[in-house]
């Protein structure tokens, strides 16, 4: 579920398919610059209502899940 | 008589004053911060503008620990009055430089080059004031989450390390997005930069490039003679392709680096090299050919070398006369 939602809104922000977004997919391989990484993880505390912390840890889509699910 | 946006202080040099809740906050007399530039803001520097009422800033750059710790001690002898030391984030002594940091007592740490995070608790705790450079509202409002005391909005008119968006659009943008102190950065050498930063919601500013000329500034002639002989189209940003862009002026290195960013056959590898240390042998030896000559867009403005002192009594004293003519633009 949550999995899902994020990949949603990695979907929006790049204005690409869901599809092309997998939980194994990297930052990099998502062309994310550092800018865009701190934009997002704001836009997935409003979304989840919760605080994330940025960690050089967070690499992949299924790393943000996991920090999210953390958090719930 | 009140330009109505700043408090207006009699002194005895009889032109009033503009002060900002920045200057209590500090300790300061002027709103103004000197930038952290690598290998040019050392304690002579930093010792200067503080002197002048202005925020000094010693740049922590790639050095390591023991090099910071002695500028720190240097500038103590040169200035009783409260600097700043600049922590460049992605420095391979960006830890040991932080412990310098709190182990002196320095009381505010402008950070650069990324996010502040890790360091910001301890940082904190030990009673510093951190402010970070930003180039986004989304970066501003994650380090005033974790505490920072203001931030610096930078534009990607200054030199050296550049974000995308321009200081006229990002200061307004970032006074939205924080509750905390904005200071305005790039594009700043006078005091009409000044006055237009207090108009987009700043209530300081930080400035590399006139610094850069200062008389007590000990980087190599040749980069201030550089500085002093710019036009308006002299600087260029090169680096995108590497993700950290920086502005320089131009020279035959610059050119060559710009050049070789469009090259498919150099990697990216090859292409860190080149710029590597160029910034040193610009700064340190004057090496007009194959130095890299880091300066912002305003290096145009820039026409004499002067005290640190002098600098900013004439910009704020031309801010002031440009702020109690702003009424005359409402009819």
């Amino acid at each position: 579920m949550i999995l899902e939602k994020v990949i949603a809104i990695l979907a929006e922000y790049k204005e690409c398919d869901a599809n092309e977004i997998h939980e194994n997919s990297t930052f990099e391989e998502l062309e994310l610059d550092s800018l865009d990484t701190v934009d997002l993880m704001m836009t997935f505390e409003d979304e989840f209502e919760i605080q994330l912390e940025m960690s050089e840890d967070i690499k992949t889509v299924g790393d943000i899940v996991k920090a999210i699910e953390e958090q719930k | 008589m009140s330009c109505g946006f700043c408090l207006m202080i009699e002194t005895e040099r009889g032109f009033c004053m503009i002060t900002t809740k920045l200057c209590e906050a500090l300790g300061i007399d002027y709103p103004i911060f000197q930038g952290g530039m690598a290998w040019i803001a050392d304690a002579s520097l930093a010792a200067a503008v503080s002197n002048a009422g202005g925020l000094g800033i010693i740049a922590a750059m790639n050095a390591d620990a023991n090099w910071l710790r002695e500028e720190i001690r240097k500038a103590r002898e040169l200035t009783k009055k409260a600097f700043g030391v600049n922590v460049m984030l992605m420095s391979p002594f960006a830890d040991e430089v932080a412990e310098v940091v709190v182990e002196e007592n320095v009381p505010i740490v402008v950070t650069g080059a990324g996010n502040p995070g890790k360091y910001m608790k301890k940082w904190i705790e030990a009673g510093i004031k951190v402010i970070p450079v930003v180039p986004s509202t989304a970066m501003a409002k994650l380090v005033e989450r974790s505490g920072a005391f203001a931030v610096i909005a930078e534009g990607g008119e200054s030199g050296g390390h550049i974000g995308e968006l321009t200081t006229m659009t990002l200061v307004p943008q970032v006074c939205d997005a924080v509750k905390i102190p904005v200071l305005a950065a790039g594009g700043i050498a006078d005091g009409r930069g000044i006055a237009a930063a207090f108009m987009l919601g700043a209530c300081g500013v930080q400035c590399g490039t006139r610094f850069l000329v200062a008389k007590e500034c000990t980087v190599h002639q040749n980069y201030k003679n550089k500085i002093l002989k710019a036009k308006d189209i002299d600087t260029i940003s090169t680096g995108r392709r590497l993700g950290h862009p920086i502005r320089c002026l131009k020279n035959q290195f610059s050119r060559e680096f710009l050049r070789q960013e469009y090259n498919p056959e150099m990697t990216d590898e090859e292409l860190e090299r080149m710029g590597s240390g160029a910034l040193r042998k610009a700064a340190k030896e004057g090496d007009e050919k194959n130095g890299s000559f880091m300066a912002g867009q305003c290096a145009a403005m820039i026409h004499q070398e002067q005290t640190a002192k002098e600098m900013i009594e004439e910009m704020f004293q031309e801010a002031e006369q440009i702020l109690n003519q702003a009424s005359s633009f409402c009819r």
